[in-house]
C-alpha cells in the first residue's frame, strides 16, 4: 500500500476529489431532471479524471495520465454526450415515476453511506489503515456502489437506470485510483472501451423500447412474471 | 494446444466477418456452423492434452488447464447444437433479411463464450463475461416482440448491475495482493492462489462473496435469477439453448476459479458454506416455480436455476465425488437442457403458443420429435437410464462423504418434488385432455429433429457408462480446485 505514505497536500487533494465525487452522486440522488443527472455525472468523471492525474503525479505512476487523458475523453464528454442524445430523442425530461421521492432517496442514501462507513472502518482497521486516504477511498467507494443500486431500484426511467450502472462504475473506478494505483493499463484501458459499449448497447436498445413496447419507463414492463 | 485453442476461438471470429462481407442469409447460416463445427472439433481434444496441467502462453495471458478446457467442450458442444438446431427454427420464422446479422451475433456469443475460460488475468475474464452479456442482449431481443425487448433490457441491467459487484470483488483482491507483493504486479488465477495464505483473510472473504454475488448473478443462482426466465423464454430456442447449456456454465467457472482462491486463503468453510446455501436457495425456488409454471418455455428456464443449484452443491460439498458429480452434470445439462429448448421451441413454433394451456397431444401429432422431447424430460428430471441421474447421484454421494447431511436430504427431497412437477406438465401436454382448436400441423424439417438426436444419444450412453478416463480427469481437476482447501 504504497499511498499511506504520502504527504498531507496528497492526501487532502485526494479526500477532497473522493467527497466532492459522492457529492455529486448525492446531487444525482436528490433531482429529478435528467439532464441534471447527466451534468453531474459529467462533472464526476472529470473529477476522476483530476484524481487519476494527481495520484500519477504525487504516487509517480506515469501511465494513470494516460487514464487521466482517455477517462476524461471517454467518461467526461463522450458517455455524456451519448447520453444527452438518447435523453433528446426521448422527451422525457423528468423523472416522473420513481418509487422514492428524492427526499426520501436523500434520506436512504445518507443511511447507506453510514453503513459503508461502517464497513470500511472495520475492513481499515483490520488492516491496519484506519484514518488513512485507503480508508475514505474504500468508504466513497463502497457509498457509490450502495447509492448506484439505490437509484437502480427507486428510478424507472431507462435513462435514470443507465446513470444508476454508470454510478456503480464511477465509484468502483475512483476507489481504484487510490486503492490500487499499480493495477495493469492494459485493463484500465479495456475496462473503459467496455464501458462505452455498453451505453453505445443501452442506446439501440432504448430505441428498441420506444418503437415496440412503447414506453421507457421500466414501471410499464411488466408482462414478464412468474 | 495453443494452436487448437485458437482455431476454436479464430473460426468464430472468421464467420463473423465473413458474415458481415457477404450478408446472404443462406451463406450466413453455412458459414456459422462450420465454425461451430471447427470449433468443436478444436476443443474436443483439448480434455486429453491438458490432463497433464495446466499451461500458460503469451507471457501469462491465456490459460489452457483442466477445468478451462471442460468447460469449453461444454460450450462448443452446445453452440454446435445449436447452429445446427437455428438453421431449422430461424427459416419458421420467416425473416430471412435479418438472419446474417442474427448469425454474426450468434458467431460472436459464441467466441465470447470460448474465449472466457481461457482468460489467465481475473480482469479480462470479467470483461469477457460482461462481453457475452451484451451480445446475447440482442439475441435475447431478437424477435422484436415487446416482450423480447423487456426481457433484453432486464437482462441487461440486472447482469451488469450484478457484475460491477464482480468487479469490485475483482479489484478488492487485488487490492489484498498488493499488500505482499506490492503495487504492481501480474494479476493471474494462479500468482492469487499462491499469495492467498499470506493476504488479509477477511477482506479475501468480502471480495470472495462480492465475486460470487457478481458472477452468480451470471450463473442464474436464486436470488439473482431473476432475469433468466425472461431472457431465456423470450429468446428464439437455439439463443435459449446456448444461454442455459454454455453460457452459465462458463461463469460459473469464474465462481470455481475465485473458490480456489478463498481456499487458500484461509475461508473456504465460510464461501463454500454460502456456495451450499445458494444452491440449495435456489432448488427451493425453481422447485415452487417449476410446479406453478404456465409457460414451457419457462419451465425450462426454472429448470436451469434448478441445475445450477445442484451444480453450485456438488462444488460447494467438495471433494472428489461432489466435483466430479458437478463436472459431470455440466455436460449432461448442457446436452440435455439443448435438447428440451429444441423441443420446446418446435412445440412453440408448431403450436404458435408458449403456454403449456395450449399443447396438448405432442406424442400423437409429432410421434418421433415428441418421443425424444419426453425422454428428454425424463432425463432432465434426474431419473435413470441418463446421465444426469449419474451425476446427481455422486452429487449426493460427495455431499454425504463431506458431512453435509442436511443440505443432501434438502437436495434430494426438492428433486423429487421438481421431478414430479416437471413430468406433471409434460404428461398434461402429451396425454392431457385434447384442445377444442387443433392448430394446423406443421411439419418440423430435419434440422430441428437431427440435433435433438445428436443430444439425446449421448445423455443415454453417458448414464449407463461413466468412462474412467472421465473420473481419472475430474480427479485432476479436483486436485487442482482443493489443492490449497
Amino acid at each position: 500500500m504504497l499511498l499511506a505514505h504520502l504527504g498531507p497536500l496528497a492526501a487532502s487533494i485526494f479526500s477532497l476529489i473522493a467527497i466532492a465525487s459522492l457529492l455529486l452522486s448525492f446531487v444525482m440522488l436528490g433531482s429529478r431532471t435528467l439532464r441534471h443527472y447527466l451534468y453531474a455525472f459529467g462533472a464526476q468523471s472529470w473529477l476522476i479524471a483530476i484524481l487519476s492525474a494527481s495520484v500519477g503525479y504525487y504516487a509517480n505512476f506515469p501511465e494513470l495520465y494516460l487514464i487521466a487523458i482517455l477517462t476524461f475523453l471517454f467518461r467526461g464528454l463522450l458517455l455524456p454526450y451519448l447520453l444527452l442524445r438518447i435523453v433528446r430523442r426521448l422527451a422525457v425530461p423528468r423523472e416522473s415515476t420513481e418509487i422514492l421521492r428524492p427526499s426520501s432517496s436523500l434520506v436512504i442514501g445518507a443511511l447507506s453511506v453510514v453503513f459503508a462507513l461502517a464497513v470500511a472502518h472495520s475492513i481499515s482497521a483490520e488492516l491496519n489503515l484506519a484514518g488513512t486516504i485507503a480508508a475514505l477511498a474504500l468508504t466513497v467507494m463502497l457509498s457509490m456502489k450502495l447509492i448506484g443500486f439505490l437509484i437502480l431500484a427507486a428510478r424507472q426511467e431507462a435513462v435514470s437506470q443507465i446513470l444508476g450502472l454508470l454510478i456503480l462504475e464511477n465509484g468502483i473506478f475512483l476507489g481504484s485510483q487510490i486503492l490500487v494505483p499499480g493495477m495493469p493499463l492494459l485493463l484500465e484501458v479495456v475496462i473503459l472501451f467496455d464501458l462505452l459499449i455498453v451505453v453505445a448497447c443501452f442506446g439501440v436498445l432504448v430505441r428498441y423500447l420506444m418503437a415496440h413496447a412503447g414506453t421507457t419507463s421500466s414501471r410499464e414492463l411488466r408482462q414478464l412474471v412468474g | 494446444m495453443l494452436a487448437l485453442s485458437l482455431i476454436a476461438v479464430l473460426a468464430p471470429a472468421a464467420a463473423i466477418l465473413l458474415i458481415g462481407v457477404t450478408r446472404n442469409p443462406r451463406l450466413a447460416e453455412f458459414l456459422n456452423l462450420s465454425a461451430a463445427a471447427i470449433a468443436f472439433l478444436a476443443t474436443l481434444p483439448l480434455p486429453v492434452l491438458t490432463a497433464a496441467g495446466p499451461r500458460i502462453f503469451w507471457g501469462s495471458a491465456l490459460i489452457v488447464d483442466p477445468l478451462g478446457a471442460w468447460i469449453e467442450l461444454c460450450t462448443s458442444i452446445v453452440y454446435l447444437l445449436s447452429s445446427i438446431y437455428a438453421i431449422g427454427y430461424m427459416r419458421m420464422l420467416g425473416e430471412d433479411e435479418r438472419l446474417p446479422r442474427f448469425y454474426a451475433l450468434f458467431a460472436a456469443f459464441g467466441l465470447s463464450m470460448l474465449v472466457a475460460p481461457m482468460m489467465n488475468n481475473p480482469g479480462l475474464y470479467w470483461i469477457a463475461i460482461e462481453l457475452t452479456t451484451l451480445v446475447s442482449t440482442f439475441l435475447v431481443a431478437f424477435e422484436r416482440a415487446s416482450e423480447a425487448i423487456e426481457a433484453g433490457w432486464k437482462y441487461i441491467i440486472i447482469v451488469s448491475g450484478g457484475l460491477s459487484l464482480a468487479l469490485l470483488g475483482t479489484v478488492l483482491t487485488y487490492w489484498n495482493g498488493s499488500f505482499v507483493l506490492g503495487a504492481r504486479y501480474d494479476m493471474t488465477w494462479a500468482s492469487l492462489a499462491r499469495v492467498a495464505p499470506h493476504i488479509d483473510p477477511m477482506l479475501a472473504l468480502l471480495s470472495f462473496l462480492l465475486v460470487l454475488i457478481g458472477f452468480g448473478t451470471k450463473v442464474g443462482l436464486a436470488p439473482m435469477h431473476t432475469w433468466l426466465p425472461d431472457a431465456h423464454s423470450e429468446g428464439p430456442a437455439p439463443v435459449s439453448a446456448m444461454l442455459s447449456g454454455a453460457l452459465l456454465n462458463t461463469a460459473m467457472g469464474g465462481i470455481l476459479r475465485y473458490l480456489t482462491v478463498a481456499d487458500a486463503a484461509g475461508v473456504g468453510a465460510v464461501a463454500h458454506g454460502v456456495l451450499i446455501a445458494l444452491g440449495v436457495f435456489s432448488l427451493f425456488v425453481a422447485a415452487l416455480f417449476i410446479v406453478r409454471q404456465e409457460g414451457v418455455k419457462r419451465l425450462m428456464a426454472y429448470s436451469s436455476v434448478e441445475h445450477m443449484g445442484v451444480i453450485a452443491l456438488g462444488f460447494g460439498f467438495g471433494g472428489p465425488f461432489g466435483i466430479a458429480g458437478a463436472l459431470y452434470h455440466m455436460l449432461n445439462h448442457s446436452l440435455n437442457k439443448s435438447l428440451m429448448f429444441f423441443g420446446a421451441g418446435n412445440a412453440m413454433r408448431s403450436y404458435g403458443t408458449k403456454e403449456i394451456a395450449d399443447i396438448r397431444s405432442v406424442g400423437l401429432r409429432f410421434p418421433v420429435m415428441g418421443a425424444l422431447w419426453l425422454a428428454g424430460a425424463v432425463a432432465i428430471t434426474g431419473a435413470p437410464p441418463f446421465g444426469l441421474f449419474q451425476a446427481e447421484f455422486s452429487t449426493l454421494r460427495g455431499g454425504l462423504a463431506t458431512g453435509h447431511v442436511l443440505p443432501v436430504l434438502i437436495m434430494a427431497v426438492l428433486l423429487i418434488v421438481i421431478f414430479i412437477g416437471f413430468l406433471n406438465h409434460f404428461r398434461v401436454m402429451y396425454y392431457g385432455p385434447a384442445n377444442a382448436k387443433p392448430a394446423e400441423p406443421r411439419v418440423l424439417s430435419a434440422w430441428c429433429v437431427v440435433p435433438m438426436w445428436c443430444a439425446l444419444i449421448p445423455v443415454l450412453v453417458l448414464g449407463f457408462w461413466w468412462p474412467d478416463a472421465l473420473w481419472n480427469y475430474f480427479g485432476a481437476i479436483a486436485h487442482g480446485l482443493e489443492a490449497a482447501r
